[in-house]
């Protein structure tokens, strides 16, 4: 058994009196990409607020790569390769496409106390920037300011600024939100080539991507995980089929 | 370093503090409620403190000159609402510093064309003249009793209308989550106004009740107008409680701190840079106290906000 | 004719040869007035183009950035009380007094956010006022007159008129030519991008404080240089330099340019200056206009001059970025 990239053993949060999160325990391995799927106000937020560094937990630890990253602030956890996406786009709309992911490049990179040369003119930043553009086909926006994006056109920038960190494990927050058909499919596309290199957790509403997608679910359902295994197994799960009522669970 | 000394000390630290109360407890609100720094409130004290003078020199009856300034206190606040104000709710906070700081400029110069630069006064009314005996050789003047006693009265009645009432219930919720409250269908402009106008009448009021006793001349309202941002980030922005408490604590702090700062700089340094280091640990006393606050608690003692 | 290249390279040099010419016309026309009023404002502009670094690039809005002018100031002026007047020990000793505020109260500030930040810097600026004004030894509140001007290797540098004003000059362009390498450079992407969004640099692995942190000690230090030439240009220091009605004046300067730009900030002092000296000839009432100016200009002048010079008001350009 190959050891797990991401780890979450026990994990709790509970704001005042509302338990968040609720005895939690989940693992990523390699090479898959691991769903999590729940209704609305499962916690899916406060979750990846966990796993990210943004909100501290209660109880319980984050193993990364197997180190304990229970204390560790965002950026570290992100330099040492926790990519993620936002569920409300965070990129940056003033710069360019190009030096959106440049910045990412030159983050992963380390060295950004250089105060001189001139950062547009980088050629070693801009090469890569441009080639994980290519590879989420936004190579003919490079110049364009970001901000002037569509909302499709945005999600994949955000996939590349996450990208451009070289992650050992991503993080995806809803990357279909919003989302039409087209746009759809390219990023499925996307996140299944990109699979091989690195390990995701999916965190997503449209269940067509999900299915497509996954190799493993995990239902979040008031906090607490209910089922876990392949897409098969949590099609036929009767507790999911009741967790969801109402909503469309494909056959 | 007397017993008498320290009681009067305290007193007027009391006394500052419910100053500072009545002017932070509207800005607090609005910023609290509607998110929106407003560097003129100072002014609006000065507006008070000056519009009753004038009031005064019309009538020449101090109450019936509380009631008029009070009512064109809450006039002037609600026109400055109008025509500037409410043009910069949905801006940064930046451009809100900025207009706000033209708006005291402008009254600040306003006022010395109208009055000239030099310090006014308003006499004590009768009523309230001469002073109490609180102790054995301790008189106090009955005017700043009365302003405590008042100050008090104020704060018990808008603890009463903020948590006891549907339109403090509603300001309490527009001060946690403005967008939700608005989304509940809440016509927040009326709300808006409400707020506006009543933090702009507390303000004046504090201004008329400083009159006596302070002297009313331009830029009267700038030093408190620190003082009051002060109070608001050490109790939390948003928070009337908060504001309450730390209005007190700087009051008496201030009051206190430079009454006493340069006795005890003696007991540690040589006179001369003693009455050097006194009155500049003095000034600074607020604003360490402020900075340690921030750096335990950075959104203040009671912070109300959930974002 | 208002694209990027009009906008960031043909209009600093303009302005900058416009600015080299002041000695010459005020020759031409005898008019020592200009001459000295011009060097006054280029004063003001490097701690103008200092607050833009931090507060346009960095959008870090402190309140307090007078405090700088002071500490530059009265490094110079203490130092010639006790009857040292070389330049090349002034003015590295003011510019390590503002660097070392500026590292000890950043460090504090930059903890916090928002309406926060911009109280403690206001604070930490009213506190070196006040530790002015209790300076009894060196004029306390009255201030202090400096009898004559520093020196450098003997030179007449800061006493002539004209000579004054280009080393002012000189260390204006200076100032810009440096701060303008460092916005271009990853120090001053990462500060710009900080500024569009926080979540995302610190998901690149990037913890902006300490960026921001330098970038503020960076701009303190250069307006500790601008306090030292203004305590020459004025032969006096006082506690006002400090006032916090100064800060919110020189956060209105750079506004007025447009914020980011650098060059903008010099226009914006330009025209601050330029206006606050008009408008007091005509009547000692003028921030009654000026006042009621300055809420207009930020209703509606949004990018400030830069803005309406690029044909910006009220709305971004589509298409291609800035810079």
């Amino acid at each position: 058994m190959t050891a797990p990239v991401l780890e979450l053993k026990d994990l709790n949060k509970a704001y005042d009196a509302l338990q968040v999160t609720r005895n939690l325990s989940l693992e990523v391995f390699p090479g898959e990409i691991h769903a999590v799927i729940g209704p609305n106000g499962a916690g899916k937020t406060t979750l990846i607020g966990q796993i990210s560094g943004a909100t501290p937990s209660d109880s319980g630890k984050v193993l990364f790569g197997g180190t304990n990253v229970s204390g560790w602030s965002v950026a570290e956890r992100a330099k040492a390769g926790l990519g993620r996406t936002f569920q409300i786009t965070a990129i940056l709309p003033e710069f360019t496409v190009l030096e959106n992911v440049a910045l990412g490049v030159q983050a992963h990179e380390g060295h950004s106390f250089r105060f001189f040369r001139n950062a547009a003119r980088d050629q070693g930043l801009n090469e890569k920037a441009a080639s994980i553009l290519a590879d989420v086909g936004l190579a003919d926006r490079a110049r364009l300011r970001a901000g002037n994006l569509s909302h499709g056109e945005k999600r994949m920038l955000e996939l590349a600024l996450a990208l451009a960190c070289e992650p050992k494990l991503l993080i995806l927050d809803e990357p279909m939100a919003g989302t039409g058909p087209e746009e759809t499919a390219r990023l499925i596309e996307l996140l299944l080539a990109v699979k091989a290199r690195c390990p995701m957790l999916l965190v997503e509403h449209d269940m067509d991507a999900v299915f497509q997608l996954a190799d493993r679910i995990s239902v979040l359902v008031y906090g607490e995980i209910i089922a876990s295994g392949t897409p098969e197994e949590i099609r036929a799960d009767p507790r999911v089929r009741e967790a969801y009522l109402g909503e469309e669970v494909p056959a | 370093m007397s017993v008498t000394l320290l009681a009067v000390q305290t007193l007027n630290g009391l006394q500052l503090g419910i100053l500072l109360f009545l002017i932070a407890a509207g800005l607090t609100l609005v910023f609290g409620v509607m998110d929106f720094i407003n560097l003129a409130h100072g002014v609006q004290y000065m507006l008070g403190a000056y519009l009753a003078v004038a009031c005064y020199q019309l009538t020449g009856s101090f109450w019936l000159a509380v009631i008029l300034a009070l009512a064109a206190a809450l006039i002037c606040g609600l026109l400055l609402e109008f025509l500037v104000f409410r043009h910069l709710y949905n801006r940064d906070h930046l451009d809100q510093v900025l207009a706000t700081f033209g708006v005291i400029l402008f009254l600040n110069e306003a006022v010395k064309v109208l009055w000239g630069g030099a310090p006014l006064s308003l006499p004590v009314p009768e009523l309230l003249d001469g002073s109490i005996q609180l102790m054995a050789n301790f008189a106090y003047p009955v005017f700043r009793i009365a302003l405590i006693v008042t100050g008090l009265a104020v704060a018990v009645l808008l603890y009463v209308l903020v948590t006891k009432t549907r339109i403090g219930m509603l300001v309490r919720a527009g001060a946690t989550n403005p967008d939700m409250v608005a989304a509940l269908g809440i016509n927040i402009r009326r709300l808006f106004m409400l707020v506006f106008g009543f933090g702009a009448m507390l303000a004046g009021f504090a201004g008329i009740m400083a009159a006596p006793i302070l002297s009313v001349e331009p830029g009267m309202g700038d030093n408190l107008l620190i003082l009051a941002f002060v109070v608001i980030v050490i109790g939390g922005i948003g928070s009337i409680r908060g504001a309450f408490l730390a209005a007190l604590i700087i009051g008496l702090v201030d009051t206190l701190g430079r009454s006493f700062a340069t006795d005890i700089a003696r007991v540690l340094l040589p006179p001369a840079a003693a009455n050097d280091v006194g009155p500049a640990i003095a000034s600074m006393l607020i604003y360490i106290l402020m900075a340690g606050v921030l750096f335990f608690r950075p959104s203040g003692l009671f912070p109300v906000r959930s974002a | 004719m208002t694209g990027p290249f009009f906008k960031n390279t043909v209009l600093p040099i303009a302005l900058f040869a416009a600015l080299a010419l002041v000695p010459a016309y005020a020759d031409v026309f005898d008019d020592r007035f200009v001459l000295l009023f011009f060097t006054r404002i280029l004063v003001f502009a490097i701690v103008a183009i200092s607050l833009d670094f931090i507060l346009g690039l960095g959008a870090m809005v402190s309140f307090g950035h007078a405090a700088y002018i002071g500490f530059g100031a009265y490094a110079v002026a203490i130092l010639s009380e006790h009857d040292i007047w070389d330049a090349w020990i002034s003015f590295p000793l003011a510019m390590a007094a503002g660097g070392l505020f500026a590292l000890v109260t950043g460090a504090i500030s930059l903890k916090t956010r928002g309406v926060y930040f911009i109280m403690i810097t206001l604070a930490f600026g009213q506190m070196a006022y006040f530790t002015a004004t209790s300076l009894s030894a060196y004029g306390g509140d009255d201030g202090l007159t400096m009898w004559g001007r520093s020196e450098l290797f003997g030179t007449g540098l800061f006493t002539g008129d004209a000579s004054f004003y280009y080393l002012v000059f000189g260390v204006l362009a200076g100032a810009y030519l440096l701060l303008r390498t460092f916005a271009a450079s990853r120090f001053g992407r990462v500060l710009k991008g900080a500024k569009q969004s926080e979540p995302r640099l610190e998901a690149m692995g990037i913890d902006p404080y300490r960026y921001r942190l330098a970038a503020y000690v960076i701009a303190g230090m250069i307006a500790s240089v601008a306090g030292a030439l203004m305590a020459n240009q004025a032969e006096f220091v006082s506690p006002a330099y400090m006032s916090w009605h100064r800060s919110g004046e020189l956060i209105v300067m750079v506004i007025l340019g447009g914020l980011g730009s650098l060059h903008g900030a010099i226009l914006g002092t330009i025209a601050f200056m330029v206006l606050e000296e008009v408008l007091s000839g005509y009547s000692e009432h003028w921030r009654l206009v000026f006042g009621p100016l300055l809420i207009l200009v930020v209703l509606y002048g949004r990018g400030g001059l830069m803005g309406l010079i690029s044909g910006q008001i009220g709305r971004k350009s589509r298409g291609e970025a800035d810079q």
